[in-house]
């Protein structure tokens, strides 16, 4: 059982962090700014090929954490790959030892640095859950039989802030189903409605872990919620890092005292410093984590 | 319809390079209606043309050349002027190019003058919009009669991705999340049940290319 299904298990708050690998081969600063979380995290994620940029994949890294005595959380999207290649990446994984999987959908190519790539979303999110759990049984999705079944922890995303929040429960309700055994959700800056969605969100049974984004000044928090969907960062953080003369400070801050609210609320919290990787320490010291 | 763009008039003239004595091909179905291969855009095709040291030979607009019989037909009525070309202009999708191709009523170098978008619907506003991909296994009859195959740039088949905002597709912001439209009409047709359960993985064999269908019975 990996560490963070057992932190789960065990009603222990999970804490996880985030890390996007380079562009390029360059790993070993990235690694060097994680390595003082190893004993402060449950596990770290790796993206896969975040926001559609063409980078190391998130295979490779997360052995390289494993490597490094970090618990990876391997994310997999179904944007670059077809149901085989998806399927055979999740044997690859397990025969690594990688066991925390982060299944989605993926961001559009055009979104990112390839904008003329060609999308495959050849499975959807929900699709992909449930053929990974077709495979931690013993078979793929055309119903062979696998010669050893991968040991998988399956994870999943959801949107709490979204303006559509019964469409995106739904969904929700149907990754369950489809397999899921833990959620990471979007950034969560409001309280209320993060309180509203938990309501229902806790009755699927499922552990969920509040995403906490670091900001990194007022402009970033204007263009979060300008552009991405379900993010409502309030009036006064925003002013709090506008006045801030120390921004990484004040980011601290938000950051921990949204944990400490967040707490009593949900299952564990998952951190994505977005290149601020060295000061997620300093944020769960402060949450008192 | 098919949807279609011409090509600019350089790229159009680059495709005629050496050529001198060209016969125009238009369409009288979408190619029209797009304003790309209709009588008016041939004739202004055919003056520029001649602005620029090309012989027209003639023109015709079929009432739909990718009906192979029907180009056939009215190109025999034009053998001498197609004699007479060194290169056949089609101001039509690609499938209408290709037709041509096949009518076999000559023998000179078939030209196409359009870039072919999609199969759309037309707007009352004059604009197109891509709603079927030819998938080849509709799932109309559970989406509420929006098709989220071709309207989702994902195409998601067990609900949104969670990016949209203010209705709107986190591709595109000028497009509205058709899992956003497909939830609020089935909720108007009390029919939400059919997204609550898992909607299986496509069958791509369905559409595999190129597809083929007969008319004649199946035995
Ligand atoms: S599901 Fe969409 S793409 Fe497939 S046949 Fe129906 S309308 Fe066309
Ligand atoms: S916002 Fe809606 S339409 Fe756009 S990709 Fe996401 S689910 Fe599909």
């Amino acid at each position: 059982m990996s560490k963070l299904e057992a932190a789960f298990k065990n009603n222990k708050f999970a804490i996880t962090s985030e890390i996007g690998p380079p562009k390029g081969v360059s790993f070993e600063q990235i690694l060097k700014e994680n390595i003082s979380l190893r004993e402060r995290v449950d596990a770290i994620n790796v993206t896969d090929l975040q926001s559609s940029v063409m980078r190391l994949g998130s295979l490779a890294f997360s052995k390289i954490l494993l490597d490094n005595g970090i618990e990876p959380v391997f994310q997999l999207t179904c944007r670059d790959r077809n149901r085989l290649a998806l399927q055979s990446d999740l044997l690859s994984a397990a025969v690594l030892g990688i066991e925390n999987v982060l299944l989605l959908t993926g961001d559009h190519p055009v979104l990112g640095d390839h904008p003329e790539a060609k999308p495959v979303y050849d499975l959807d999110s929900v699709q992909l859950l449930d053929c990974a759990k077709g495979l931690i049984n013993g078979v793929d999705l055309c119903g062979n039989k696998l010669t050893g079944s991968p040991k998988l922890f399956l994870g999943a995303v959801v949107n709490p802030g979204v303006e559509t929040i019964d469409l995106e429960l739904l969904k929700m309700e149907k990754k369950v189903k489809a397999g899921a055994q833990f959620f990471q959700t979007q950034a969560v800056y409001d309280l209320s409605s993060f309180e509203r969605f938990m309501k229902k969100a806790i009755t699927f049974g499922v552990p969920i872990m509040a995403g906490i984004v670091l900001l990194k000044s007022a402009n970033m928090a204007r263009y979060l919620n300008d552009n991405v969907a379900g993010i409502n960062v309030p009036d006064g953080l925003i002013k709090r890092m506008q006045d801030s003369k120390d921004k990484v400070k004040t980011s601290i801050g938000i950051a921990s005292s949204l944990i400490k609210e967040l707490k009593g609320n949900c299952q564990g919290v998952h951190i994505m410093p977005i290149g601020w990787d060295k000061h997620v320490v300093a944020v769960l010291d402060q949450a008192g984590l | 319809m098919i949807v279609t763009k011409q090509k600019s008039f350089q790229d159009i003239m680059e495709a005629l390079k050496n050529k001198t004595n060209i016969f125009i091909i238009g369409c009288g179905e979408c190619a029209t209606t797009c304003k790309t291969g209709g009588e008016d855009e041939v004739k202004l095709l055919c003056a520029e043309l001649s602005k620029n040291n090309k012989n027209i030979t003639g023109f015709v607009i079929p009432k739909a050349p990718c009906v192979v019989s029907q180009t056939k037909r009215d190109l025999s009525k034009f053998r001498a002027e197609l004699e007479r070309s060194d290169c056949i202009l089609v101001m039509a999708c690609g499938l209408g190019v290709q037709a041509v191709i096949q009518s076999k009523r000559f023998n000179s170098k078939v030209v196409s003058g359009c870039d072919t978008l999609f199969a759309g619907s037309m707007t009352s506003l004059g604009e197109f919009f891509e709603f079927c991909s030819s998938c080849g296994e509709c799932l109309l009859n559970i989406t509420g009669g929006l098709c989220p195959v071709t309207r989702c740039p994902k195409s998601l088949l067990n609900g949104p991705c969670g990016g949209a905002k203010d209705g709107k597709c986190e591709v595109d912001r000028t497009k509205d999340c058709v899992w956003i439209l497909i939830y609020e009409r089935l909720k108007e047709l009390g029919e939400l049940d059919n997204i609550k359960s898992i909607v299986k993985a496509k069958n791509h064999r369905k559409n595999l290319r190129p597809g083929v269908r007969s008319l004649k019975k199946e035995n």
